[in-house]
């Protein structure tokens, strides 16, 4: 009982924090769209602007060197942990990759042992038809329920409380090369997910289903007549090169938008004050260009729609017939900023072609777009038409090989997102440095199976070092400063309002670095790789905790979860060339670790 | 330019690609005919309870294992029927590594046949609707030799793809484990 006293008596961090921001002239988050820390984390991106910015601050540049270990808790999974933990009023919720097993964990009690374990059963065949490890990218909590999708197609809701089911609703289908490894988000009382399979020929969709029954209130698909897409007379891009009826049949050769991606795999954002979602779009299929001339409409763009009905509000194509596998799906963080004397509300977008985006909400128009790592494969994004200008001694073609390519198919960033404090106003980025040889080849569509027609080879950028971790600032378009890493950074990141930035390394150092200037502060190894996404909470007892799941895979670890021969340079659509010694620097098993300071 | 130029020319090509073809192996446009199925239910298992093999080797084998036409058609199967995307050029990804020395469901000839034809319930689907069972066959003569299982003679030094992978004429013979029998 002493720990509720203390709880209650405990300032929230955030509270203090955000009346202390100035607003004149610096970055930060729509209040609606990001509230007050209250020492949960239900969404994998903290809030609606998916900050990943934890409000707490016990845990500081001073002290976090004493940060010591809480407890431990293995999920039984030897695939790629991707997703956060959640932390819900003195519950843990963990979602594993595949078979996607639920559980939730007391934190009021000594050692955190089980509540209850959900398992869905998930469809075994299903892990043959997942592109890049059998991940998943996490739950959600709303009212009572915990919300997750599983590999093989399904969105279900848990009483969070019990542990039992209230409803499943299935989405994709297995047959058609459909998953779904993204975290669904619930807002207004739908559940939004979408499709992976972007590398299997699939048409991608974003459905809402309705949070208390589970059935399906609109999908819309990312190719097709606009009917299907829903674009009506609301529909207004920004740019020309986006406007047109029916681009998303147009810009393909006949019936090739039926197998041509577009999938949603990555996050969705919400902005409750204009009811408008936001998410990237996947890349178009097959990766050999090739065999799909024109923009490929709707892929590799952003898309604003009503959250109410689904209707198209607005769509930018960031790379129009992507060649190079750059999914648009990364995290979009909303953010208001000064901008030529005036505040404006705008989203952030470090995106998989390797360009810093900062655009309208409200309309798209692209404000800037400055590279955050190395590019050769494009010139610039031409700022007066929107359009990304080609670098085409780049250009794939069939039959020979294009090489020295960057960044890489997994692009400058992959999923994995960034964290953005409203204290520093920057963005903390972990991304890759990789370049690539790519080879096209005709791909032959067999359902169910991979759709690519590519062979891909993957090396370290320019400096040799595979991955950083980059502190961004958004208005000045500049780095602040940038941590190389020997591998790849593919963990998520976490900042909170006691100036530490945390993130994970594929060879299983968790570090916690000041936010201001990017010096490393202290580092754990764990027991595998780190990929999943930290998070930060209150615990029963008033003390700020860190957690993080490791457990090595994704497609950047695929070499090590998935026992791959690091003989063959094309294995894992070519990036087990860019990690051959991984297998040799960590092994797989997922393990969640829980930090806190002592007392 | 004569218009008769590309006539000739493409006569000499004829002649030269013919008189070439002489020395190369005799391949036949159809295989005989060697049985109306793949072992369908080829065992990977290497436990059999009382003692007895569940079921001789199939004598089909023999007719694919380190044969170089099989192996050849395999190879091109191997990537026009998407085995690529999912195997790679033999390190995995989607599925699992084949150049390795670790075989899930049995590296003799007749077990992967039958994994190909059957499907594992882990993500490898069944081909049998979709591919004649010669070359189910075949491609399983192909998938062997990824480990260098076959003769040297027998493999095919050019790739399929333009890929920097090591010829499977150079290729180490990796041991085959698991349910692998020495008379195979």
């Amino acid at each position: 009982m002493t720990a509720c006293n203390r709880s209650e008596k405990q300032p929230l961090g955030s509270a203090e924090v955000y009346s202390t921001i100035p607003a004149g002239n610096h970055a930060v988050a729509p209040p609606g769209a990001s509230p007050r820390d209250d020492g949960n984390w239900v969404m994998p991106g903290k809030d609606y602007a998916a900050t990943r910015f934890s409000g707490l601050n016990q845990i500081t540049p001073a002290n976090v060197d004493k940060l010591a270990l809480s407890f431990t808790f293995s999920t039984a999974t030897t695939h790629g942990y991707e997703a956060p933990p959640l932390v819900v009023n003195g519950t843990m919720y963990l979602i594993t990759p595949f078979p996607n097993y639920l559980y939730a964990l007391d934190l009021t009690k000594a050692g955190a042992p089980i509540k209850w374990v959900f398992k869905p059963k998930p469809l075994a065949a299903s892990q043959g038809v997942a592109c890049c490890d059998t991940v998943n990218r996490g739950a959600v909590f709303d009212a009572g329920k915990i919300f997750f999708n599983t590999l093989d197609g399904q969105t279900i809701a848990v009483d969070a409380k019990s542990g039992q089911q209230v409803w499943r609703t299935q989405l994709g289908d297995i047959q058609k090369g459909e998953t779904i490894t993204m975290a669904p988000l619930v807002a207004g009382g739908k559940v939004l997910v979408g499709n992976a399979g972007g590398e299997m020929g699939v048409r991608g969709w974003i459905a809402a289903l309705d949070e208390d029954s589970g059935k399906l209130t609109w999908r819309a698909f990312n190719t097709g007549p606009d009917k299907e897409v829903l674009i009506g007379s609301r529909f207004k891009p920004f740019y020309a090169m986006d406007r047109g009826k029916d681009l998303g049949v147009k810009t393909w050769p006949p019936e090739a938008w039926k197998i041509g991606g577009g999938t949603v795999w990555g996050w969705v954002s919400y902005d409750p004050e204009t009811n408008l979602i936001y998410y990237g779009v996947g890349n178009p299929g097959p990766w050999n260009p090739d065999q799909r001339p024109g923009d490929n409409k709707w892929t590799t763009g952003v898309f604003a729609r009503d959250l109410n009905n689904g209707e198209a509000v607005w769509f930018y194509q960031t790379t129009p017939h992507d060649l190079f596998d750059h999914d648009d799906i990364n995290e979009i963080i909303l953010a208001d900023i000064p901008w030529n004397g005036a505040r404006r509300p705008v989203m952030f977008r470090p995106a998989r072609a390797g360009f810093f985006y900062v655009q309208d909400r409200r309309t798209g128009q692209v404000l800037s777009a400055a590279p955050f790592g190395y590019v050769n494969g494009y010139r610039g994004v031409d700022l007066e038409t929107g359009r990304m200008i080609p670098n085409h001694d780049k250009d794939p073609k069939e039959g020979r090989v294009v090489r020295d390519i960057c960044p890489a198919a997994p692009g400058a960033k992959d999923w994995n997102p960034s964290a953005f404090s409203p204290l520093t106003g920057l963005v903390y980025i972990p991304h890759n440095n990789l370049c690539m040889d790519f080879g096209a080849m005709e791909a032959n569509y067999i359902s169910g199976t991979p759709y690519v027609g590519a062979d891909v080879k993957m090396y370290a950028g320019p400096g040799g070092n595979r991955g950083a971790f980059t502190a961004w600032d958004p208005i000045h378009q500049k780095k602040v400063w940038e941590i190389p890493e020997d591998l790849p950074v593919w963990s998520p990141a976490l900042v909170t309002a006691g100036g530490v930035a945390f993130y994970g390394t594929m060879d299983g150092w968790f570090k916690a670095v000041d936010a201001r200037n990017g010096k490393q502060l202290w580092q754990f190894k764990a027991g595998s790789g780190i990929i999943g996404q930290p998070i930060s909470y209150r615990g029963p007892d008033g003390r700020q905790y860190i957690a993080v799941v490791a457990g090595v895979g994704g497609w950047a670890g695929a070499i090590v979860s998935g026992k791959m021969d690091p003989g063959d340079p094309t294995g894992a659509l070519g990036f087990a060339n860019a990690v051959k010694d991984l297998p040799m620097k960590t092994t797989a098993g997922g393990m969640l670790y829980v930090f806190t300071l002592p007392r | 330019m004569s218009s008769r130029f590309p006539a000739n020319a493409l006569l000499i090509g004829l002649a030269a690609a013919a008189l070439l073809s002489c020395d190369r192996e005799e391949r036949h446009s159809r295989s005989k005919p060697v049985g109306e199925t793949v072992p369908a239910a080829t065992s990977p298992d290497t436990i059999w309870p009382g003692g007895t093999m569940p079921q001789a080797p199939d004598p089909r084998a023999k007719v694919y294992d380190n044969n170089a036409p099989a192996i050849s058609e395999g190879q091109f199967l191997y990537t026009r029927m998407n085995c690529v995307g999912c195997h790679s050029h033999g390190g995995g990804g989607m599925g699992p590594a084949l150049i390795d020395d670790e075989w899930r469901y049995g590296g003799r000839i007749d077990q992967i046949a039958s994994s190909i034809a059957e499907g594992r319930p882990n993500g490898m689907p069944s081909w049998r609707s979709k591919l004649t069972d010669d070359q189910i066959w075949k491609l399983a003569a192909y998938v062997r030799s990824m480990s260098g299982q076959p003769s040297k003679d027998a493999v095919n030094s050019r790739s399929e793809s333009m890929s920097a992978t090591t010829p499977a004429t150079l290729m180490r013979r990796a041991p085959a484990h698991t349910s692998d029998t020495p008379d195979q």
